[in-house]
């Protein structure tokens, strides 16, 4: 019944995090909420990547664009809340489409390497103009929860319930978007750009719409991701977010979104891993400060090698093979 | 007149240390096809290893082609051992034209934290070899020191042997046709797997010349998270693009340009502009002339 209805199956996922936050930590609400910022922001990657057959190792570079929309329509005009999320990702948006625009015309290494500059060299942007506020960057304050929540209702919860509002409902809406007319249009173009343009598909129309849409979803991220940490600055968006970003998608498998949680968890599980390890075995600095890098690259690279389709692609195939033997 | 000279300096000065990365760059998407984001983590390495040799001889000029060698080695060691499986593995599926990205991108961050592991997050900091003050003429100085004039010498004389390599040896022979078309110089008996690595070898040595000069040229300092090398990888990369990503000529030429460009937006408007105006120049270059001031067409599908 779940399979058909997917709707009910993503109100009861949401109905069961809902009592799941209530039996909690604050640090595991607080990675909660983590959690479902980058599963928003990997979403986007495998919508690029997966569907319309694009590279984007520059997507910090589209979050940090959300996150500073957001964060400056909040001090500027006072925008309501909902409101500086929809201006965040219009702004990402429309930078996704001007990116794409480019993009549609570059392939594979060419677009690879344009976004990687552009997410080097974004935090420089960010420090010319004074008003992103150099280093220190923007205050974002979404404000305290409602009081009509109860007054031990903690601001992290709030965090979580928002943001995981806002991935169920991306991550449902993307799901549709994949299985219309746009997402058969974007695998097409993904599988062979001559033969979709030869069915009478626009492939540039195609690829600049999946970046702008990519771009929109990545907006949002990086407005959640301000949210939780109440700032945006160069600091927050480094070259290493859109890295593990880019690493969450391949973990997850970037032909599916049915993945999308195992890049998300892990991410936000890796810190925590190595925090343990650190605190049992009272390991130095150096082991602190590389062994999350190293976990996370090493897993890139023993992920492209052996399952370069992902864990869920992958075990799709293999039970299809079984079936067909 | 003097800020004009400087202007030349500065720009040709970058420039050649740019050109050895995008030679590197070149040499590798050449024999692989793949572009090496990992450049700048190798170049690091062989800094680091560098900075080594440094306090144990006492002298740069001795640290500088050892480290050279070491960074051949690590860069031969990683086509053998993992971009040999990838291209092996290789899929014909939608992830095909990724894949080599992402391991390169892994790799990157794999050795950046090994270096973490190894020497710290902390600075170290190498000493310049000789004299970083300007030469003095009457009562100007201007901005060509012992230091950068040795620096440029070093890179000319290393790209004059690369030509030579390339163009007049039977090797050189090898790693064109190789470039040129992979089973056409296996059937006229090339051993294009071993050419291939050896590809990667001289990449390397060159990465880390480009790493090492960068460094005793600049601050001295470098951290495992160098924001120096990433840039150095940026502006490798964007001139190789300029230079068409096919041709070694293009790639010198290339950086050069790009350094010529961002010492003058450097100097005559703002150091914080430097960056996106590199950019844009990478975006106009590929929108307009997506193959390069040197290459053709047909070369840039690949």
């Amino acid at each position: 019944m779940l399979k058909k209805h997917p709707l009910i199956a993503f109100t009861l996922f949401g109905f069961a995090l809902f009592l799941l936050s209530n039996r909690v930590d604050e640090l595991r609400v607080f990675q909660g909420a983590s959690v479902a910022v980058y599963v928003i922001a990997i979403a986007s990657i495998i919508l690029l990547t997966g569907y319309s057959g694009q590279v984007s190792l520059g997507h910090g570079a589209l979050l940090a664009i959300g996150g500073y929309a957001a964060a400056l329509s909040r001090n500027h005009w006072g925008a309501p809340v909902w409101l500086t999320f929809v201006i965040a990702v219009l702004a990402a948006a429309l930078g996704g489409y001007l990116l794409g625009l480019a993009a549609a015309r570059l392939s594979g290494p060419y677009l690879a390497g344009t976004t990687l500059a552009l997410a080097i060299g974004l935090p420089s942007i960010a420090n010319r103009f004074s008003i992103f506020g150099g280093e220190q960057g923007l205050l974002y304050d979404i404000g305290m929860p409602p009081a009509s929540l109860g007054a031990d209702f903690t601001q992290y919860k709030w965090y979580f319930w928002i943001a995981s509002l806002a991935a169920l409902i991306s991550i449902y809406w993307l799901r549709n978007v994949m299985n219309s007319r746009y997402g058969r249009n974007w695998r097409a173009v993904r599988g062979n750009d001559v033969a979709a343009e030869l069915a009478g598909i626009n492939v540039g129309r195609n690829k600049v719409l999946a970046f702008t849409v990519s771009a929109g979803l990545a907006g949002l991220a990086g407005a959640l991701l301000a949210m939780t940490i109440s700032t945006v600055s160069p600091g927050a968006f480094p070259l290493a977010l859109s890295f593990s970003l880019a690493t969450g998608a391949v973990l997850s498998g970037v032909t599916t979104l049915g993945g999308v949680m195992i890049g998300a968890v892990t991410l936000v599980a890796i810190p925590e891993i190595v925090d343990s390890v650190v605190s049992r075995f009272e390991s130095s600095e150096s082991v602190a400060n590389n062994l999350p890098g190293l976990l996370v690259s090493m897993l890139l690279i023993l992920t492209v090698l052996f399952v370069p389709n992902g864990p869920v692609e992958q075990l799709r195939t293999r039970r299809e093979h079984r079936a067909n033997k | 007149m003097v800020q004009f000279i400087n202007m030349l300096l500065i720009g040709i000065g970058a420039g050649s240390i740019y050109a050895l990365m995008a030679i590197a760059m070149v040499l590798v998407w050449r024999s692989t096809r793949v572009i090496n984001f990992a450049q700048a983590g190798m170049a690091l390495l062989s800094t680091y290893i560098g900075f080594e040799l440094v306090q144990k001889t006492g002298n740069f000029w001795i640290a500088l082609p050892l480290a050279m060698l070491l960074g051949a080695l690590v860069s031969a060691l990683i086509e053998i051992l993992l971009i040999r499986t990838l291209i092996k593995h290789s899929t014909s599926g939608p992830v095909a034209g990724i894949v080599p990205i992402i391991a390169t991108l892994g790799l990157l961050g794999f050795i950046r934290a090994t270096i973490g592991f190894i020497w710290g997050n902390q600075d170290i900091q190498i000493q310049p070899p000789l004299s970083k003050v300007g030469f003095k003429f009457g009562t100007e100085t201007i901005a060509l020191s012992p230091m950068n004039l040795l620096v440029l010498l070093t890179v000319i004389a290393m790209v004059l042997i690369l030509g030579f390599i390339f163009q007049k040896t039977s090797l050189g022979l090898s790693l064109r046709a190789s470039a040129y078309s992979p089973e056409i110089a296996q059937l006229a008996g090339i051993r294009v797997g071993a050419i291939r690595t050896i590809g990667w070898a001289i990449a390397g040595a060159a990465g880390a010349a480009a790493g090492l000069l960068q460094t005793v040229n600049g601050t001295g300092a470098v951290s495992p998270d160098s924001l120096e090398f990433s840039l150095l990888l940026t502006f490798g990369f964007i001139a190789a693009v300029i230079g068409g990503l096919e041709s070694l000529p293009g790639a010198v030429l290339g950086a050069v340009v790009l350094g010529l460009v961002l010492a003058i937006v450097q100097i005559y408007i703002s150091g914080t502009l430097v960056f996106i105006v590199a950019f844009a120049l990478l975006l106009i270059v590929l929108l307009v002339r997506p193959q390069g001031f040197i290459g053709s067409k047909a070369g840039r599908r690949a």
